[in-house]
């Protein structure tokens, strides 16, 4: 075993007097030449964690020694030896690559004889050597975080601290630096990395699995996934009815967990509980249900007591079954800036009922074609249709037929619950008793009622969520657009939001997506694969999954098939240039 | 590493990085640039206290040779746009309808009165719903009457009876408003890159993360914040230079005191902008707050209370208390005694003193305030 490089003892961290402690009595110890990922969800006590190793911050009680050193009193000292990448990366966006380097250079002390020499090395290392004169801010999430780690880099540090280091950055480029990484820790620097992201943990050596200031468990990821044996178990082949189907499911106290998976669903069961059966789910006959391999997912929710047990009441009440129309359609969406275009010719047909997923890389052109099916974007050729209607020919009309949650929920954080209803109720034509009617039910399905005279700004994540959403769909539109909905939720919450998404589903509500996270794209029926402003694959995941299935590779993920997909585009564009 | 040397180096590198910060964002640019640019040439050529060209109506009963010779003098001056009539009904529908500024009417007998020294030999009707205006075309009457006057008695003897009042003012003979309204620019001016532009550094690297980064780093607080203060001090020098020449050569004014005791001046005025844009961001974590407060307590108490635009001696007692803790107003009384009157120690001694007594103050308060970490 390794010496700690972190010892931390009993460690609490208050920030307002009276106000629960962000950090509760903590107790660890980080060891050099691995990587020990810190994985909670927003709001678990991650960053202030990584702010007082970086001494930062002022411990409340306890205690902190890094390599030796006392946080509280040798913080200078600390400094000197660590490496600290934060959120966002700590870059300055309007100086170039390497002026970044050499300030953080100039900072750290790095001696003038070894500078060529480090440069060099980090600059081959990351890969940006060929973008010397950039911006740092010109440059893609990816690169940031690169050149933010490569600054962080700079005088070899012992102990390197990566604060949420894969937020806003592609599944490619998460890969590539986790490839960096590895390679650090073989030259024997102890890494910290915090994620949000579950799947991110199994890549560690060990973890600390945090949630609301307090550990629940420390160790090696793989050991937590593996109490979680015998206990994960996959259906197959309801079809159609899948989405009952889990919500049956749920309702089985047996079962502490259950996600879609693409066209299966996923279940966990208690502990010491025997395996689901089709008749304890209430499956149809063609049902097929088979053990599958845990996820260190499962066991963290395991771990948190499973998913809340709260009968769903359904939000909305028409039912949007029967109509003829595509509710949804892109036909040839293109939209060009200048010479560059965002969106090229891009069309799918979404059919009612169904959740639909666009996928892609920061600055694919999700984002725009997403704008363009929200009206809020004209395109320069092609249609967008909403329920048969076109959004810039019949704006007001289509528009009626949609509602939209944006990522960073639209709410007015000084209004409180009640009067964020009342006042989208209001937006979107309603009055009176209508009025009422709508927000009381509101409330109502959502659950808000304890929460209905709190700001919005104070709720918690999952209420805001819920009062987003149910703003969204106040006037209960056929079709619902959301944009990266659950990005950085916290599991329990995210499954809640996709319970509520997936009961509207089944009466016909017609939903697309935008994500970059794998998670999101599972929920979905189908899913576009837009890159470099084109939708280079569409189709359900499985069948994605099902295209790049190698004999090297017999069951790759979704991620693997992204990866995939997006490589051997842009090695077809290569052969051809 | 030696740690004098690590840290000069840290200092280098953190002013390279905040000159190119500069250099490169259109904010800095604007507050240090264009802002000044705009006052300068606002206060310089939009505002001013002096009426050029008062439109006077004049009312010539008799045109004898003396009433002549005075509407003459008046027409010469560059003060009056005059019409002449022979009857004062024709201008008083003008007058009401403002578009002329005031009547003034030789009597039939203003040869007579005027042999007989009599004091009231012109008449003056002004309109009285613009003051300001009325009170100057009064002042400018008056003073044209009393220079016509003073000519005429060259060589005549003296009117009998009476002391006349002759005012006379100094430094500033012309009365010309451009030549206290540019120095008084030139202390906001000097506000805006103290302290906003020092507010708006600070909390831009709060709102961007940046400075999370920089304090994982060996970079102390104190490296940090000379970091920020030399390059806005530098700055804050150009602006004068710039505007200095702009006044000299643009706008005319002359600058009797000498340049090393204006830089000096200056740069003791710049310590207290300074000193308070940094006690702005120890508050201020956005860059919109840190605006807000620059412009609540250092632009606004600057504008109204440095006696440039408003005479401070007519306001409310509390009001005039409270001007004797903005630092504009010591700014400003020096830096127009350098500008229009040259080097006098009985009042750049006593300003400048109070100025660095504030800036001292500030400092201290800030360096208190000051957090080593995040919390």
């Amino acid at each position: 075993m390794n010496a700690p490089l972190v010892r931390i003892d009993n460690l609490t961290k208050t920030f307002v007097a009276g106000a629960p402690a962000a950090i509760e009595a903590l107790t660890t110890q980080i060891r050099a030449g691995q990587v020990t990922g810190l994985v909670g969800p927003d709001g678990a006590g991650k960053t202030t964690l990584m702010r007082l190793i970086a001494a930062l911050l002022t411990p409340s009680a306890g205690r902190i020694d890094v390599l030796g050193l006392d946080v509280t009193t040798q913080g200078p000292a600390i400094h000197d030896t660590i490496g600290y990448m934060p959120q966002r990366f700590g870059l300055y966006e309007d100086l170039t690559v390497m002026e970044n380097l050499r300030l953080y250079a100039d900072l750290r002390g790095l001696p003038d004889g070894e500078r060529a020499a480090t440069y060099e090395r980090l600059l081959a290392f990351t890969d940006l050597a060929r973008f010397t004169d950039r911006l740092a801010g010109a440059l893609s999430g990816g690169m940031k975080q690169k050149l933010g780690l490569a600054c962080a880099m700079l005088r070899s540090p012992k102990l390197l601290l990566l604060d949420e280091p894969s937020v806003g950055v592609d599944p490619i480029s998460r890969r590539e630096l986790w490839r960096m990484v590895y390679a650090l820790i073989a030259d024997g620097v102890g890494v910290v990395w915090s994620t949000a992201y579950l799947d991110e943990a199994e890549n560690c050596a060990e973890v600390i699995v945090m949630n609301a200031g307090r550990v629940l468990y420390q160790g090696d990821p793989k050991a937590m996934t593996a109490q979680m044996a015998g206990r994960v178990f996959q259906a197959h082949g309801a079809g159609e009815e899948r989405r009952a189907l889990l919500a049956r499911a749920l309702a089985d106290p047996a079962v502490v967990d259950g996600v879609m998976q693409g066209e299966a669903i996923r279940l966990v069961m208690a502990e010491g509980c025997p395996p689901p059966s089709r008749e304890t789910i209430g499956a149809p006959p063609q049902t097929e249900i088979a053990p599958a391999p845990p996820r260190f997912e499962d066991a963290f929710v395991a771990a948190l007591g499973g998913i809340p047990k709260r009968a769903l009441s359904a939000p909305g009440r028409r039912d949007f079954s029967n109509g003829s129309v595509a509710p949804v359609e892109a036909k040839g969406l293109t939209r060009r800036f200048g010479d560059f275009t965002a969106a090229d010719h891009i069309t799918f047909s979404i059919r009612r009922g169904e959740i639909f997923g666009l996928l892609g890389p920061n600055g694919a052109g999700k984002s725009t074609t997403f704008k363009m099916m929200c009206g809020l974007l004209r395109p320069s050729e092609g249609e967008a249709l909403v329920d048969g209607l076109d959004l810039y020919k019949a704006p007001s009309a289509a528009r009626a037929k949609l509602g939209y949650m944006a990522q960073k929920f639209s709410l007015y954080g000084d209004l409180s619950t009640r009067q964020n209803l009342d006042f989208f109720a209001g937006a979107y034509g309603l009055s009176g008793a209508r009025r009422r009617d709508a927000v009381a039910h509101a409330i109502e399905t959502f659950d808000l009622a304890p929460y209905a005279k709190t700001n919005a700004g104070e709720l918690p994540l999952g209420y805001k969520q819920r009062l987003a959403l149910s703003c969204a769909i106040m006037h209960e539109p056929p079709v619902l657009f959301l944009d990266e909905p659950t990005s950085g939720v916290d599991p329990l919450t995210r499954r809640e939001f996709w319970a509520y998404i997936n009961a509207m589903v089944g009466r016909g509500v017609t939903v697309m997506v935008t994500t970059h996270f794998m998670d999101e794209a599972e929920y979905c029926d189908r899913v576009a694969l837009i890159y470099r402003g084109q939708a280079i694959a569409t189709g359900t995941p499985a069948e994605l999954q099902a295209s790049v299935r190698t004999p090297q590779r017999p069951t790759p993920t979704l991620e693997d098939a992204f990866i995939a997909l997006v490589e051997a585009r842009e090695n077809g564009r290569k052969e051809a240039a | 590493m030696n740690g004098t040397s690590g840290s000069m180096r840290r200092i280098r590198a953190l002013i390279v990085k905040e000159s190119l910060q500069v250099a490169r964002d259109p904010s800095s640019f604007v507050v240090a640039v264009v802002l000044p640019a705009l006052l300068l040439f606002l206060f310089g050529f939009g505002i001013s206290f002096d009426a050029a060209r008062l439109k006077i109506g004049l009312v010539l009963e008799d045109p004898t040779p003396a009433a002549r010779d005075f509407a003459t003098s008046l027409t010469n001056t560059p003060y009056f746009s005059v019409r002449e009539a022979t009857d004062r009904r024709a201008f008083v529908d003008d007058l009401a309808a403002g578009k002329i500024n005031g009547v003034v009417t030789l009597s039939g007998d203003f040869a007579e009165r005027l042999a007989r020294g009599d004091t009231a030999a012109i008449q003056l009707v002004t309109d009285g719903s613009d003051p300001n205006t009325a009170a100057l075309t009064t002042g400018y009457v008056q003073g044209a009457w009393q220079a016509w006057r003073a000519q005429r008695a060259v060589g005549a003897p003296a009117p009998p009876g009476g002391i006349e009042v002759q005012p006379r003012f100094w430094f500033n003979p012309e009365l010309e408003s451009r030549r206290f309204l540019v120095p008084g620019s030139i202390s906001l001016i000097q506000m805006m890159i103290g302290s906003l532009l020092t507010a708006l550094v600070v909390s831009r690297e709060w709102e961007r993360g940046t400075i999370e980064a920089l304090l994982a780093t060996p970079v102390g607080v104190v490296e940090f914040i000379i970091g920020k203060l030399v390059p806005n001090f530098a700055l804050g020098m150009i602006a004068m230079m710039v505007c200095v020449l702009a006044s000299i050569f643009v706008f005319g004014i002359p600058l009797r005191g000498s340049f090393l005791v204006l830089t000096l001046f200056t740069a003791a005025f710049l310590a207290v902008a300074l000193s308070l844009g940094l006690l702005i961001s120890t508050v201020a974590r956005t860059q919109f707050l840190a605006s807000q407060l620059a412009m609540l307590v250092a632009f606004l108490p600057g504008l109204y209370f440095s006696g440039f635009l408003f005479e401070i001696a007519s306001m409310p007692a509390p009001l005039q208390w409270f001007s004797t803790i903005v630092p504009a107003k010591y700014y400003v009384r020096g830096l127009q005694t350098i500008f229009l009157a040259g080097d006098i120690p009985a009042v750049i001694l006593p300003t400048g003193a109070v100025l660095l007594l504030m800036a001292t103050i500030l400092f201290a308060i800030t360096a208190r305030n000051t957090k080593q970490r995040l919390d």
